[in-house]
């Protein structure tokens, strides 16, 4: 039962660009996106840098071309904006003639919004106003997706925490291969809240200045902010359409560290599993990997525990490798999807993207990230890594027609 | 596709953590607004040194986890699935506040490393050491028949033979006042064993966990096997969603989601006089409230009614005779957004 | 000395809710960390906070953190030190 899962549609908005040519360029021009706190208010601005999405909530709107009155968490819009633009570059319209249904993830939700209510609702429990908080769940962001790009036949969210837009990247396939759906929009979306800045904040795992992946000295993540969508279709519809694709989802697979609540295994023993996994269903061996999209923090722990089970996975011929969270910071919920297209990117233009903001080699591990941009390489499969609190650990593989 | 249950338990306000048999003795609350679960004793389900950071959602669904997996006689399952629509509320509000009230300063983590919506999946894993697939949704009223989707397929791939598949929600007081402020619940209070017959706006809050061993092979231990799950999303009107529904085949009996609320109950009325005419029709709101996931604590009930061949009088919407039970459709609707059907058969 | 180590020890049973502990279970002495009470690196944040929160004091960097953190012995004994002056 070997369906093909062809990607004939990406969609993009982050710090380095509110669409796929302002990111494409960014990347190939080793811009990163990461400066200063200026959309929300929080004690901590000046001391911790973060990857923003440079636009007012009223910018983007406008840009998600959705109507003035309706109550939109950043995380909607951002997620809407991605979405749209996936489904545009796909060439698809309304109505749709084959079963499309939407995957999409998420991590804080509407969280931006139930944070006003939270500060009026706290004095005195009649307080903050109602439409404040109605986008508060998880499935508030997909449902305005669903509805602005016109989706019905199978909406759902994941919420794995940083893996959870790998996960719908995972899902959307497998719907595809088991026959539910012709057509899946899979991705995610997060944005920047007072919750998570303070939430990582809390664990001490944000650098104070800018996240470092795979770097000796590196101290901490950097969040960040964004949306990343593809369009997957079956084989059958892409036949019929003779639509142009973009290159392939070939393997995927999801394993658990099972180790601690937010600590990863000193082995990376999850992270082990869910490549070899993604291996094993893509039917490839190690050595055709020709770049790793890690997943890369910068937390001391994180990328130790990754690089170690790269290592036992690649063995000495560890392909090129780099962290693109060093451009966009940790988008979350989001980073799957931001980086799946990231992936999509590099088999596009035959490139491997830079891991920035590094100076020194880590002493525990023998592998150098790449990081100058590497142009016109080989590049015919892809693995991207997403894991996530809880050890939910989900790595894909993407692949040249 | 299909899966056999070999195995649930589920917390909530009835007390079927611990009855060995279907609803042997309702729990009636009088005057209420909400209902909330009865709880267990933790200890020998959740090793003090983790349950001492869990909230308690977290313990109600670790802990119902476990016993599922005891009673179905599994070890390791081949994937731990879960679906919450609003996940761990008491943890995320505590961060929340503790934001506001310490002026972003000296924040304690705990809360928030437990308010992720995968936490209580998480904690499964952990405590089993399972380091297969790991899955979390977190989707209003369809978080638990996506979960349960996710776990059909991977059977069907063969990806695996044994899965843990579980829904929970919790009431937090912060979160009844807000969801009541925006008029969920009914403004006077109630006996909950009387939801049906109320004709006042809103419904009764509840929670509740559920969890179900599912395998690809059928067992002593069987109890009914699940052979669909459709979830619709904005159906644009009756027709559509008759049309849905009468694609799964006609049941022997339906449980309905209906909360008590008029407008929303008037789908099901809708329903009863069309497709599900002539049909016997069972409620089940009235014993665990209304909650996005409360269609496990449905399946729960449709599971236990195909073992035992018996229909628990509290249940029943209607006289129509009931003969042999063989496919039960659990149909249940959340503010006529999110539209599910599963359907139970005996094994 | 004994005073500060017997209200550290409730502080840290109320702050890592170790219901089922009491301050007389806990040796001072031993390791708090993995062998010896089984704590981990999110009660070594909650602790550390502890000490921010109750006593001003604040940990600088992982290796101090580690020597202060490993006994409640040792975080008396880190408390007394910088609180003298």
């Amino acid at each position: 039962m070997s369906v093909r899962i062809y990607i004939t549609g990406a969609g993009i908005i982050s710090s380095i660009g509110l669409n796929y040519s302002e990111v494409l360029f960014c990347l190939k021009a080793s811009k990163g996106g990461i400066g200063r706190l200026t959309l929300l208010d929080s004690v901590h601005k000046d001391e911790v840098p973060v990857a923003e999405v440079k636009a007012t909530n009223e910018e983007l709107k406008g840009l998600a071309e959705v109507p003035g009155k309706g109550v939109f968490s950043r995380t909607s819009l951002l997620g809407i904006i991605a979405a749209r633009q996936a489904l545009k570059s796909a060439g698809i319209e309304k109505p749709f003639d084959v079963r499309t249904g939407l995957i999409s993830a998420t991590t804080v939700g509407g969280m931006d919004r139930t944070e006003k209510f939270f500060k009026k609702y706290l004095k005195d429990k009649s307080h903050g106003r109602l439409r404040d908080v109605i986008t508060h769940d998880m499935g508030d962001s997909t449902e305005k997706i669903a509805e602005a790009c016109g989706i019905r036949d199978y909406v759902t969210t994941i919420s794995t925490a940083c893996s959870s837009s790998a996960n719908s990247i995972l899902l959307g396939s497998r719907l595809i291969e088991n026959g539910f759906l012709d057509r899946a929009l899979v991705g995610g979306v997060d944005c920047l809240t007072l919750f998570t800045i303070n939430g990582f904040n809390s664990l001490m795992i944000l650098d104070s200045n800018g996240c470092k992946p795979f770097d000796e000295e590196r101290n901490g993540l950097t969040l960040g902010e964004g949306a990343g969508f593809l369009v997957l279709e079956s084989e059958r519809v892409v036949a019929k359409t003779g639509r142009k694709a973009m290159g392939k989802v070939t393997g995927y697979g999801n394993a658990c560290d099972a180790f601690h609540q937010t600590a990863s295994s000193p082995e990376g023993d999850g992270a082990f599993l869910s490549m070899q996994k993604a291996l094993l269903k893509a039917g490839i061996r190690p050595d055709q990997i020709d770049y790793i999209n890690a997943h890369g923090t910068g937390t001391k722990n994180n990328d130790l525990s990754e690089g170690k089970a790269i290592e036992r996975l690649f063995g000495n011929s560890v392909p090129p490798c780099s962290s693109t969270k060093s451009f966009t910071g940790h988008t979350l919920g989001a980073a799957g999807g931001i980086e799946a297209v990231f992936s999509v990117m590099a088999l596009e233009q035959q490139c491997i993207w830079p891991n920035l903001n590094f100076t020194r080699k880590m002493k525990e591990l023998k592998f150098l990230p790449v990081t100058d941009l590497r142009n016109n390489v080989p590049v015919r499969n892809v693995l991207s890594n997403s894991f996530g609190f809880g050890g939910n650990n989900t790595s894909l593989i993407f692949s040249k027609l | 596709m299909e899966a056999f249950i070999n195995g649930l338990s589920a917390i909530s306000p009835q007390n079927t953590f611990a009855e060995e048999k279907l609803l042997q003795e309702p729990g009636e609350y009088c005057d209420v607004r909400f209902i909330k679960c009865l709880e267990p004793q933790y200890s020998g389900f959740i090793d003090p040194m983790a349950a001492r950071r869990m909230s308690r959602i977290i313990k109600m669904g670790v802990c119902s986890a476990i016993k599922c997996l005891k009673d179905a006689g599994i070890r390791n399952p081949d994937a731990i699935i879960t679906g919450t629509g609003m996940g761990c509320v008491e943890d995320t509000g505590k961060f929340l506040i503790s934001i506001y009230e310490n002026d972003e300063k000296l924040l304690n983590p705990t809360p928030f490393i437990q308010s992720t919506h995968n936490t209580v999946g998480a904690s499964i894993a952990l405590a089993l050491k399972c380091n297969n697939y790991n899955n979390t949704y977190g989707h209003r009223g369809f978080s638990f028949e996506s979960a349960l989707l996710d776990a059909m397929m991977l059977l069907q791939e063969k990806q695996a033979c044994d899965i843990l598949v579980g829904a929970l929600d919790e009431l937090t007081p912060d979160l009844f006042t807000i969801t009541d402020r925006l008029g969920f619940w009914k403004k006077v209070p109630v006996n909950n064993l009387c939801l049906k017959d109320s004709k006042s706006r809103g419904s009764i809050a509840g929670e509740g966990t559920a969890f179900f061993a599912l395998s690809r092979h059928k067992s002593e231990k069987s109890l009914a096997r699940i052979s669909s799950v459709m979830t619709f999303f904005r159906p644009e009107n009756i027709t559509e969603l008759q049309n849905r529904i009468t694609s799964i085949g006609k049941p022997d009996l339906v449980i309905l989601g209906i909360n008590g609320d008029p407008q929303g109950d008037e789908i099901y009325s809708h329903l009863r006089k069309g497709i599900f005419n002539d049909i016997p029709a069972l409620y089940y709101k009235h014993l665990c409230g209304e909650y996005d996931t409360s269609s496990a604590f449905a399946l729960a009930m449709a599971s236990g009614i195909i073992r035992e061949q018996r229909v628990p009088d509290i249940m029943k919407l209607d006289d129509i005779p009931v003969g042999e039970l063989r496919n039960i459709l659990i149909y249940n609707h959340l503010r006529n957004v999110n539209h599910s059907a599963i359907l139970v058969t005996s094994c | 000395m004994e005073q500060l180590v017997q209200k550290l020890k409730e502080e840290i049973i109320t702050a890592l809710n170790l219901s089922e502990m009491k301050p007389e279970n806990i040796d001072e002495k031993a390791p708090l960390f993995v062998d010896g009470l089984g704590l981990d690196s999110i009660d070594a944040l909650e602790l550390t906070v502890l000490l921010e929160k109750k006593y001003g004091l604040k940990i600088q960097t992982s290796e101090e953190g580690k020597k202060v953190l490993y006994s409640v012995r040792s975080m008396a004994e880190f408390i007394r030190e910088n609180n003298k002056g």
